[in-house]
């Protein structure tokens, strides 16, 4: 009985996201952004993880699948490099995840969006998620965990983690692409029904971040991935913030609200 | 000298280096790690025992020498070291009782490891399940495999439970599918990135592999942190050991299906990774301790810090009291898992499992580094059960202990000069830095040249930990394993690099 007190004691927590703004997911500098400059080995010397670069026309870029928000960049060259706040950081091609966006990138997103719209139609208004850790430095976990707290609470969205790959339709993969994973990872995808996503969450899962290049790892989960299993949802963040990790659900599965996605957010 | 010659000084220096090794234990030191270091194709041994200082033994195998006798048979907590040492080099430490491969079992013949410390790079390397054993004897007992994908969101690591239906016999630990290879990674590496990468080794307990990483490359620079940076990072250090903690008592609360008292406690694990972002930019403030100091102040000032804290504590506490009234939820916990004594004591048990069974040692208080030796630190709280409900005592005590150290930190904060980092230059030598991470004390050994990494051994205490998860299965059920488990409060990215 003191437990059900207790549990109502301090009201709704709950975030209204992604149906009304959160603060705490606006305050929060979930990448990094990149004004107009040429490119130069100075800047791209800056980076730890190799995440500084530079476009077809000579200009930097900022591959936010490399970065892992370390903020040395920032700290060095603020006339460059920015904060950018916010943790919707999902999206639906790795090209996307480059900055500035290339201009056809826009095109063949809207493709990708519908071909997945089409895939996700069957799994109706409710959706299961299996998590698999191919390789992660542990913080992946926590914050995947974080979805089910009240705080954020994914069930009220329909959202559910489940222990069997049987009852999934979601893989979600955490980690730099741990060569010991492979078979584990090949034998859950194989137990899963199709259609099925997969969302590689983090910049180790998408690039092996820092991790990478390692003799025991694969550069991120892409090439771990059996033929004709693509992965449909990138997340940057090292690790991804719960919001990170909500918004790249709901953007597999074609819920954010409208004005809200990822186009409306680039910078 | 003729070959036979060099053998034979060889061996003797073994011997040696055995005996140093095995008289300073006996002396009352605490045997704190084992690796190899690839030398121009030589093996370079360090042992590592505890005392008032971290005292590294060395000795030398020329590359001919691929055997040396083992330290685990009078020593059993070398157990895993040697494993190790053995998957990583290849070398075989002659009389272990027990050498399975642990975090890179490779093809049977394999020729190719990863050696670290050598400068040529390591091709892709797979593990391979088949060479690890899986066969079990006994009437009726047969296995469940736990792992390494798991049922729910846990790292991968597999437990293969030995088993005749409801006692557990034994669970095989097999933790080698998650292996990074990061002790090569880090080869190579300036100091500034390599602290990074050390963020990333145990990423639940960033700030302490972060300072252990400095710590090492301090004293090899002859640095001290500057007072303001010691002080944020004990307040960094002490939000994660909370936050880790309060993960501990969610897992336990959740083995036992108390709904409430798990969204509750995630509820506080939420406020302090979102206190953690707000004073570093990160949940798991990362990116903020550097060789030498600290990177920036805390993004809010100190007398919000102040608040904050002073509103998450009393909220923790009545949780907290409630969950040690709920009698459903302390019968698993009573004398489940226990860790007697003078086996916590043999194997220098870590952290909160070693306080919970009676070695009391902690690297804040026993070897004080930043600015934990001109704080007023509550003495570590030590019990003698050793069950899992030692373990989470041991842990609300602390959880109380760092708010007080916390506060203590911002107090010297808001009065220290503004310097925030010392140079360290571009050091040379040897060094092992250590730091208490919420799991135990982490350490690392670090070879510097010119300010280049040349070999880098993370020990966190969750490797040395984890072997005792074998003895904690006495009249225990496969119902008590993930209070066991939860109660161990370890992360598998440290256990296997």
């Amino acid at each position: 009985m003191p437990w059900v007190l207790r549990g109502l004691r301090n009201g709704v927590l709950t975030t209204r996201y992604p149906r009304r703004a959160d603060a705490y997911e606006q305050e929060f500098a979930g990448a990094v952004g990149v004004s107009d400059a040429p490119s130069v080995p100075e800047l791209t010397a800056l980076c730890p993880s190799g995440a500084i670069g530079q476009t077809d026309l000579g200009r930097v870029s900022v591959d936010r699948g490399r970065c892992v928000l370390c903020g040395r960049c920032v700290a060095a060259r603020p006339d460059v490099f920015s904060w950018v706040v916010g943790a919707e950081t999902a999206r639906l091609a790795r090209g996307a995840l480059v900055v500035p966006p290339l201009a056809e990138d826009d095109r063949a997103i809207e493709e990708v969006r519908g071909q997945l719209a089409e895939r996700v139609r069957a799994f109706g208004r409710s959706v299961h998620i299996r998590h698999l850790d191919a390789g992660s430095d542990g913080a992946e976990e926590w914050e995947v965990a974080a979805l089910v707290n009240p705080v954020y609470d994914v069930h009220r969205l329909g959202i559910f983690f489940t222990a069997s790959p049987r009852h999934a339709d979601v893989l979600l993969v955490t980690g730099a692409g741990a060569h010991g994973m492979i078979e584990p990872l090949t034998r859950t995808l194989e137990a899963m029904a199709r259609p099925v996503v997969v969302i590689a969450a983090g910049t180790d899962a998408i690039s092996g971040g820092l991790v990478s290049p390692s003799y025991a790892t694969s550069g991120g989960i892409c090439t771990l991935l059996p033929v004709g299993v693509p992965v449909d949802v990138y997340v940057s963040g090292s690790p991804p913030s719960p919001f990170s990790l909500l918004h790249a659900i709901l953007l597999a599965l074609g819920k954010m609200p409208d004005g809200r996605g990822p186009a409306a957010k680039q910078p | 000298m003729t070959a036979e010659s060099v053998d034979q000084a060889v061996t003797a220096d073994v011997a040696a280096w055995r005996a140093a090794v095995l008289r300073a234990v006996e002396r009352g030191g605490r045997f704190a790690g084992l690796f190899g270091t690839d030398v121009r194709g030589d093996v370079r041994l360090t042992a590592l025992v505890a005392a008032a200082d971290i005292q590294p033994y060395d000795v030398m195998l020329p590359a001919a020498m691929t055997e040396y006798p083992a330290l685990t048979p009078d020593l059993p907590a070398a157990a895993w070291y040697e494993r190790e040492l053995h998957d990583l080099f290849g070398v075989h430490p002659a009389g272990h009782p027990r050498l399975d491969p642990l975090v890179l079992p490779l093809q049977t013949g394999a020729v190719d490891r990863p050696r670290p410390g050598s400068p040529s790079p390591v091709s892709g390397l797979t593990p391979s399940d088949r060479t690890v054993p899986s066969l079990v004897v006994g009437a009726g007992v047969f296995t469940i495999p736990h792992g390494p994908v798991r049922s729910g969101v846990f790292e991968s690591i597999e437990y293969l439970v030995e088993t005749p239906g409801e006692n557990v016999l034994h669970p095989q630990i097999r933790v080698h599918a998650k292996h990074r290879g990061l002790e090569k990674r880090f080869e190579g590496m300036t100091t500034d990135d390599a602290v990074l990468l050390a963020e990333r080794v145990e990423g639940i307990a960033s700030v302490a592999h972060a300072l252990a990483f400095a710590h090492a490359v301090e004293r090899v620079a002859g640095v001290e942190p500057p007072p303001a940076a010691a002080a944020i990072r004990v307040l960094l250090a002490e939000l994660e050991r909370v936050a880790n903690h309060l993960d501990v008592a969610l897992r336990l609360a959740e083995a036992a299906a108390l709904a409430v008292a798990m969204s509750r406690l995630g509820w506080h694990k939420e406020r302090v990774l979102r206190l953690q972002s707000r004073l570093s930019g990160s949940r798991f403030a990362r990116g903020i301790v550097v060789p030498g100091g600290v990177s920036r102040l805390p993004g809010i000032a100190a007398a919000d810090i102040r608040v904050a804290l002073d509103r998450l504590e009393p909220a923790i506490a009545a949780d907290e009291r409630e969950l040690m009234l709920t009698s459903s939820f302390l019968d698993r916990l009573r004398t489940t898992g226990v860790i007697g004594p003078s086996l916590a004591a043999r194997h220098g048990a870590l952290g909160p499992i070693g306080r919970a069974s009676g070695v009391g040692e902690d690297a804040r208080v026993t070897r004080p580094y930043d600015g934990y030796g001109i704080l007023d630190q509550p003495t570590p709280p030590v019990l003698v059960e050793g069950d899992a409900m030692a373990r989470l005592r041991v842990r609300w005590t602390e959880v109380h202990a760092a708010f007080t150290l916390a506060r203590a930190a911002i107090d010297v904060l808001v009065s220290a000069d503004e310097v925030l980092r010392r140079d360290v230059g571009r050091p040379d030598g040897r060094g092992i830095g250590w730091a208490e991470a919420p799991q135990g004390e982490v350490l690392y050994a670090v070879d510097l040249i010119d300010g280049v990494l040349t070999r880098c051994k993370p020990r966190s205490a969750s490797f040395h930990n984890l072997v005792l998860f074998h003895d904690t299965f006495d009249t225990e059920i496969l119902t008590d394993f993930p209070f066991i488990e939860a109660s161990f409060g370890l992360s598998v990215a440290g256990v296997v690099l």
